[in-house]
């Protein structure tokens, strides 16, 4: 049963790998191209973000620190350096988000719950307000501009497929992790903390450990994010971009693994019709959110899965 | 630095410090008593401003009412929102994450109907006549207005220790606390108890809101600052002790009163790093008890 769960995951990463692989040769307009990338960007990003909650019950509201350090980790060395330094500030800022991920899980790894949310937030701000008041550094509120990626990433297409490959590894390195025995400790994390350490295991260290690979992932979505916007900007930082990944994840479902990765399509497919026409936008997915926590909290994977049960077993119940 | 800038300082901080924990109050009653997390409560504070723009501006009535009006309409948003949404949720697993998904998707509905109602340029609310001037202490000079939030704000905090340690609600309150299955065996009606403190903790919120409106001016996008400010109190304080709340604000109005005097480009950043200070050194806030809670 195990087994064949996990080779349906890998079935359904390599169909939407492929589909996506496939996007380029349908000669879409480069509007359609930056469209495919983001739901790329945004759909790692979620899917890192759901391994705290999700799958360890780590509820934050500041990955987008990790998300905006990976932008800033890019178009800061760009700004600065010259714009040949594309990879080596994408390797920059994994290394920053890293470290700093220690940094900060080691402080807030000591309170849970409501705590945890309300501590991550608040380093998530700080961070912002940094950004935002550092204007000679960071440009604050103008955000830099022209990340062209130099040499053969330049080029709208060569980047999409280099998007996708660091994408496809990212999400199947988190795949692997969230079917090994560490991914097992991470829902016992979740499930009963009080019964980990009767393992001989640490709860504190498994959280740090989830929050710094999480946190890393983050980063990674965020700096391919400033090749594919060719800019950042401070809204990066901003919490409102916590909480956006946390809509997606809700929307797909926090259950499943691929469930994000679904909402985060899903939020950006909307958001591209919807967000056009109106300038009521957060009122869109604050009322999606109302609706998808109070009636369908387990997003839309998870309850298209629990109705296929109950069609199953009210089958099976008819024949019987 | 002499000695009158440092007591100017000094009671503007007492000022912002008397607002914050007018605020955290709120949050911390509902925490404590409902164990309910109220992501929203600056919602509540600007939706009080608001309201006391809105009753100053259309009914004409002076600027005592209309803080009343701010504070019962918070409170019963408040109350509505406790009553048709959060008690849905109350118990499920994993609650306390929900409770920030609603209460944050609550804060992005009141922020947008905010601005479709009352539009996105600042409003201001003027200070109500005989507050306009300022008192003289000394050598120093204070303006009035200011003088008079303290004032509240020490009257709000006695009156609320008072009705929670020797009124019979009071009593009800610290015992939902502590045990709720015990509570409605003795016939207390628990959820409406709930939408009650729930209220009263909005409408503080809303209160706090109108009070601070003459001070800084109101806009949309207003709640988020000030419940980060009143997170940063309540990790201070420890979350859902009282006095705690009243000690983190009064730690958090003066460091940030100095702050924005000698390093004003970087006064938000000073609060922040009182908070990351305080969980280094005893990250269940300075004055929670490790394991128990107090109202």
């Amino acid at each position: 049963m195990q087994e064949k769960k996990s080779y349906l995951s890998e079935v359904f990463l390599f169909v939407v790998v492929a589909a996506f692989a496939a996007v380029p040769l349908l000669r879409p307009s480069s509007y359609q191209i930056m469209l495919a990338s983001h739901i790329l960007v945004w759909g790692l990003f979620a899917v890192a973000f759901n391994m705290l909650w999700g799958v360890t019950g780590m509820l934050s509201f500041g990955q987008a620190l990790y998300f905006g350090l990976g932008g800033y980790g890019v178009g800061l060395m760009m700004k600065h350096l010259g714009e040949v330094w594309f990879l080596p500030g994408m390797i920059t800022g994994l290394i920053a988000a890293a470290i700093l991920a220690v940094l900060i899980g080691l402080l807030i790894i000591r309170v849970s719950g409501v705590f945890f949310t309300v501590l991550t937030l608040a380093f998530g701000q700080l961070a912002w307000q940094i950004c935002f008041r550092w204007y000679h550094f960071t440009g604050g509120d103008d955000g830099i501009q022209n990340l062209i990626p130099p040499g053969i990433l330049g080029n709208r297409i060569v980047y999409y497929y280099f998007t996708l490959a660091l994408v496809a590894v990212s999400i199947w390195l988190l795949l692997r992790l969230s079917q090994s025995p560490m991914g097992v400790l991470l829902r016992c994390v979740r499930q009963n903390p009080n019964r980990v350490p009767f393992l001989g295991l640490s709860v504190r260290y498994s959280q740090l450990r989830i929050y710094v690979i999480s946190s890393l992932f983050s980063a990674l979505a965020g700096s391919l994010a400033a090749g594919v916007d060719n800019s950042i900007h401070t809204d990066m930082l901003y919490w409102t971009t916590s909480g956006e990944v946390i809509l997606m994840s809700v929307l797909g479902g926090i259950g499943q693994f691929f469930g994000p990765f679904i909402g985060a399509a899903a939020i950006i497919v909307i958001q591209d019709v919807v967000g056009a026409k109106t300038e009521y936008w957060p009122l869109i997915i604050g009322l999606v959110m109302m609706v998808m926590v109070l009636v369908f909290p387990r997003g839309v994977v998870g309850e298209a899965q629990a109705l296929r049960l109950w069609l199953k077993s009210s089958r099976r119940s008819d024949g019987g | 630095m002499d000695l009158s800038f440092i007591l100017v300082q000094l009671v503007s901080g007492l000022t912002m410090a008397t607002l914050l924990f007018l605020v955290a109050s709120g949050l911390t009653l509902i925490f404590g008593v409902g164990n309910v997390f109220n992501f929203a409560h600056g919602s509540f504070y600007m939706l009080g401003a608001y309201f006391a723009f809105q009753a100053v501006a259309t009914l004409q009535t002076n600027f005592w009412v209309a803080l009343l009006i701010a504070a019962l309409g918070a409170g019963l948003l408040g109350m509505c929102a406790e009553f048709l949404f959060l008690r849905r949720i109350y118990g499920r697993t994993e609650e306390g994450g929900f409770q920030i998904l609603l209460t944050y998707s609550f804060i992005l509905v009141i922020d947008d109907i905010v601005k479709i109602i009352w539009g996105t340029e600042y409003k201001s609310l003027l200070r109500p006549a005989g507050l306009r001037g300022s008192v003289e202490l000394g050598s120093i000079t204070l303006p009035t207005y200011n003088v008079m939030i303290i004032v509240i704000g020490l009257a709000v905090v006695l009156l609320a220790w008072l009705i929670l340690s020797r009124t019979r609600p009071g009593r009800i309150a610290r015992a939902t606390a502590l045990d709720r299955e015990m509570l409605s065996a003795m016939g207390v009606n628990v959820p409406l108890t709930m939408t009650l403190v729930f209220g009263i903790a909005t409408a503080l919120g809303g209160f706090a809101g109108a009070l601070a409106a003459p001070l800084r001016s109101v806009t949309p996008g207003a709640g988020i600052e000030v419940i980060i400010d009143s997170l940063i109190v309540v990790v201070i304080g420890g979350m859902g002790n009282f006095w705690g709340a009243w000690l983190g604000a009064l730690i958090l109005g003066e460091v940030m009163a100095f702050a924005v005097a000698i390093v004003p480009e970087w006064a938000s950043v000073v609060s922040y790093v009182v908070m990351v200070l305080t969980l280094i050194f005893k990250p269940e806030g300075l004055f929670a008890p490790r394991q128990t809670r107090t109202v």
